[in-house]
């Protein structure tokens, strides 16, 4: 287990290290990015104060530096906590971002467990009672889930609240509470308005996980060992249970490396359409403004949360299966 | 599932003599015709068994040929404005005036603007019917800019209007515009999945055929790509171009943008089966011959599972339609005047305005059947091309 825990941590630092790279040159890619416009516009205003603020700059991201060793600056920032300075806020990233990055994680969280939740039940129904009417309806209703893309579901939803309840569903809190510190009636009232984007977020996800585990567990159905358990007269909840259930649940837990960016994706145009206040809307706003260390900052963040979210499923993975544990290299 | 033997049944014996040669005519007596059919014909016949898949094929197949003709299609030009008519809502059409069948008509909408709310009001004038037209000279266009023509399939009638979706904020037909965004919404799909098949490919098929320092440094790469969310890095991508460039330009990146990050799953496939491949005796007996590793890999091991890297691109194609519209929605992919379904639903951003003209939300509809398709599509085709049906 140690040796396993090793490696794949080992692949986990290989990865940030390429994401980051790449992160880098995206920062570094719009030509006449934020930073650069920024100096200009500075020192066209020529005041004394705006040459110790360029020198600041300049020092601050190594821009004399070759492109290597500005990436190293920036690396080394990171690894520090320092998320930058944000040029359309003029103020360091950590201070613009605020709570937004722990309700990003709140958000997605809640939606994998929104996923798993709703997904169980309903898969191991239509794999059981395949077929059927009720299968019928829920595939269909998962395919519907699975083409809507979930903006638009969020759009529509937008709508119909408009035009129905005359009211605004967006938003993660009520007003009152916006720019306040956390208290138990905030805290409340953010899982209050969640359910709605996770929902939104979560539908295509629990559509196409349905599918897997209804399709998993229909094979193990088929196998004889089944056939055995049921010719000696196991009552068929206890066959289910016994082990075609525990076969069927591997695939749910590997899948969340194919999950995880789908959610993280998700939840990033969802919270645009919505205003939601987290890491998606500022992200939109600072690529709109080429606001470059910003928008890396946020890429960066929800690259980690991504790559640690699939490293917990590897562990898990591991835990339940002994032959990923054994056999070395990652869960998929 | 099985069923459960509640009651006992009583021992049944068949009572027809046994005839072996029967039972072996009956179980596996495949046709002269499907004995001697292509592998290709095979997979055919059983796709035309998957109803749904045939349905959507036939609903794709025309959605593209209208790309083809999208001039003749719509009634309006994509950047006709009638100033007279913005946000006008949809025209209905009707067929029966005061009791009397007269043929598809519109009413024509009055304007009139409410001073209190400021909202633009349309009432249709139920008095004067106004037939529309079939077949017949409209508004002039450049087809594909090779001629100039005027013939439409529909044309709005004489001094009146035919908004059949209604209009957006300048005034402009939404029908028309949906039938000229399906050229770029279609196509970016398309072009898309070439390059991407392409890059996927060549890379796959080097790295899975060599292996080596070359397939663990690809390796690498997918790996690193693969567990990035997709969307904020085409965002960030997408909004890397610069602004100053031609709208055309905009959409040749876009696609590049969408190819580049969809790659690695192509590579990886075609990677692992390579892996397999390889050990062949047929490849052995290929580099006997002298045969160089590109005539290898694309003759002798592509053929092997062409159809399922088609079968993956129906797959593939919806979730790049999807990429661009929503990068197109979001303001930071395509820019007008190129017009895809996500820069016309760009204008349904802003809720207010959807609040009060719904139609604007009308671009989602062919945005969800044709992922609907593709994907009933692939599933078709999969199931007709996997071999252990």
């Amino acid at each position: 287990m140690l040796s396993f825990l090793v490696r794949r941590l080992i692949t986990m630092v290989w990865t940030l290290l390429g994401i980051s790279v790449l992160v880098f040159v995206i920062i570094q890619l719009p030509p006449g990015d934020y930073l650069t416009t920024y100096i200009a516009e500075i020192q066209a205003s020529g005041e004394r104060v705006a040459e110790e603020k360029i020198a600041f700059l300049r020092e601050q991201y190594g821009l004399d530096l070759p492109m290597w060793q500005q990436y190293l600056v920036w690396v080394t920032g990171l690894l520090q906590g320092d998320l930058g300075f944000s040029f359309e806020y003029n103020q360091p990233v950590a201070d613009v971002i605020g709570d937004r990055m722990f309700l990003t994680l709140v958000l997605n969280f809640f939606t994998v467990l929104f996923i798993y939740v709703v997904s169980f039940p309903i898969g191991v129904y239509a794999a059981t009672h395949q077929y059927s009417a009720g299968d019928h309806t829920l595939s269909f209703i998962g395919f519907i889930g699975l083409a809507t893309p979930n903006f638009l579901l969020a759009l529509i939803l937008l709508y119909l609240a408009n035009v129905w309840f005359g009211t605004s569903i967006g938003g993660l809190m009520d007003p009152e509470y916006i720019d306040q510190p956390w208290s138990v009636g905030k805290a409340l009232s953010v899982l209050e308005h969640m359910w709605i984007p996770v929902v939104v977020i979560g539908t295509s996800g629990t559509a196409g996980m349905i599918r897997r585990l209804r399709a998993n567990l229909l094979d193990e159905l088929q196998k004889q060992y089944v056939t055995t358990a049921r010719a000696k007269g196991a009552p068929e909840g206890r066959v289910l249970r016994r082990y075609p259930l525990r076969m069927a649940l591997n695939p749910f837990i590997a899948d969340i490396g194919s999950l995880l960016p789908q959610i993280v994706s998700g939840s990033v145009i969802v919270s645009a359409v919505m205003s939601l206040p987290t890491t998606g809307p500022m992200l939109l706003s600072s690529l709109q403004s080429q606001d470059m260390y910003l928008a890396g900052s946020f890429l960066m963040f929800l690259a980690v949360l991504t790559v640690v979210g699939m490293l917990v499923s590897d562990i898990l993975l591991a835990v339940l299966d002994p032959r990923i544990r054994l056999a070395g290299g990652g869960a998929r | 599932m099985s069923d459960k033997v509640s009651a006992k049944l009583d021992h049944y014996v068949s009572q027809e003599t046994f005839d072996p040669e029967a039972t072996m005519a009956a179980g596996s007596a495949p046709s002269e015709k499907y004995l001697k059919a292509s592998q290709t014909q095979i997979i055919w016949w059983r796709f035309l068994r998957h109803r749904l898949a045939v349905v959507s094929l036939v609903v794709l197949g025309l959605c593209y040929f209208s790309v083809l003709i999208s001039e003749v299609i719509a009634p309006y030009g994509l950047l006709t404005r009638s100033s007279s008519h913005v946000f006008a809502p949809p025209q209905r059409v009707h067929f029966i005036h005061e009791g009397r069948f007269i043929g598809p008509f519109v009413y024509p909408l009055n304007f009139e603007l409410d001073l209190e709310t400021l909202k633009r009001e349309y009432t249709p004038d139920t008095s004067d019917p106004q037939p529309i037209r079939f077949f017949c000279f409209g508004e002039e266009y450049d087809f594909w800019g090779l001629f100039d023509g005027s013939f439409h399939l529909v044309c709005p009638p004489k001094n009146g209007t035919l908004f059949l979706l209604g209009t957006d904020k300048l005034g402009r037909d939404m029908f028309s515009r949906l039938i000229y965004g399906a050229r770029i919404s279609l196509t970016i799909g398309l072009i898309g999945v070439t390059l991407s098949y392409a890059i996927g490919i060549v890379v796959g098929g080097i790295a899975g055929y060599f292996g080596g320092i070359f397939d663990s440094i690809v390796q690498r790469i997918t790996e690193v790509l693969r567990s990035i969310p997709e969307l904020p890095l085409w965002m960030a991508l997408s909004a890397a171009l610069p602004v100053t460039w031609d709208p055309r330009l905009i959409y040749l990146g876009i696609t590049v943008i969408l190819a580049l990050l969809d790659w690695p799953s192509i590579a990886r496939a075609v990677r692992s089966k390579l892996f397999a491949l390889r050990e062949e005796d047929y490849v052995a007996a290929a580099e006997m011959m002298g045969a160089k590793p590109s005539r290898i890999i694309a003759k002798h091991l592509l053929p092997n599972f062409t159809s399922h890297l088609i079968a993956s691109a129906s797959l593939t194609i919806p979730s790049m339609i999807l990429a661009e519209t929503a990068l197109s929605f979001l303001g930071l992919g395509l820019r007008p005047p190129i017009t895809s379904w996500g820069v016309l639903l760009n204008e349904a951003q802003n809720i207010e305005a959807v609040a009060l003209y719904p139609w604007l939300m009308a671009p989602m509809v062919p945005v969800m059947v044709i992922v609907l398709a593709f994907s009933f599509l692939g599933d078709g085709l999969r199931d007709a091309i996997d071999p252990h049906d």
